[in-house]
């Protein structure tokens, strides 16, 4: 049992480095914010879910903050997008197309 | 007037919303107590009642429910599906993160909704946010803007709302307004 909670939290760690290497790696500012949502949530709550392997007495605890985890992560990265996009951050192309934006 | 003031307050009491807000407040007091004990779980009650009674004509969120029996169904089904969606995007992300050649296409995109209550326009936005390659960036009215890491599929609005927001939207749209 032990073995898989760490399991479950070398996983989620893994996916908290990725999302980091992601803000590194990606081009403009809306890439890096989808790279650290998604990567962070997963791992976030891969990390919860490890713990709760470790500490079971713990599990009421950590559900609800996987749930507000789960609620307030994506309104964050939106909302920072939407400042964003209002600055006038133009997002970044492979290839410049005409069009708006 | 004395019978006025009382049919107005008695109207103003929504009862549907205090049972729902106390069915909701209780389980959430039963996961922070974490235990089964009878005078917490006594204490809860109580204090589910007593919070739901005080809240409830501000809580007009609970109106975009629609109340069903199945509903609790149909929440497990999307729940099952938004995380499944969300395991994709991660190993999505970490794919392309990982590679060499760093492959994206990104644009944003607009998608359209048929999802009238702002808490379903909320959950899809959300649920948006999550999943493979996309960003909700704004919502106005029935329009969501989207950043979309890899948009090569098509950038027009059927197509982006049909590889986007199509699966979660038909089935946000059976448990809420």
């Amino acid at each position: 049992m032990q073995i898989l909670g760490a399991v479950f939290i070398l996983i989620g760690a893994s996916f908290l480095f990725l999302g980091a290497l992601g803000l590194i790696r990606m081009p403009d500012v809306y890439n890096r914010i989808q790279a650290g949502t998604k990567a962070t949530t997963l791992g976030a709550l891969s990390v919860l879910l490890g713990v709760a392997i470790y500490h079971p007495l713990w599990w009421s605890k950590l559900l609800i903050i996987a749930l507000f985890i789960l609620l307030t992560s994506p309104v964050a990265s939106s909302t920072l997008a939407r400042a964003a996009y209002k600055v006038g951050l133009t997002p970044y192309r492979i290839e410049p197309t005409e069009g708006k934006h | 007037m004395t019978s006025n003031t009382v049919s107005s307050s008695v109207s103003s009491f929504n009862g549907a919303r205090f049972l729902w807000a106390t069915l909701l407040i209780y389980p959430l007091w039963l996961l922070m107590v974490g235990s089964f004990d009878p005078a917490e779980m006594l204490v809860g009650v109580l204090v589910a009642l007593l919070t739901a009674g005080l809240s409830q004509k501000h809580l007009h969120v609970l109106d975009d429910f629609k109340w069903h029996p199945l509903m609790p169904l149909y929440l497990l089904i999307y729940f099952g599906i938004f995380l499944w969606a969300l395991l994709r995007a991660n190993l999505d992300v970490a794919g392309r993160v990982l590679s060499p050649r760093l492959p994206i296409n990104p644009a944003i995109v607009e998608v359209e909704t048929q999802l009238q209550s702002d808490l379903a326009k909320l959950f899809l936005a959300n649920s948006i946010t999550l999943t493979p390659g996309t960003l909700t960036i704004d919502v106005i009215d029935q329009r969501l803007q989207v950043h979309w890491i890899d948009s090569a599929a098509g950038q027009d609005m059927q197509h982006a709302t049909a590889s986007i927001a199509a699966q979660f939207e038909y089935h946000l749209s059976k448990f809420m307004k």
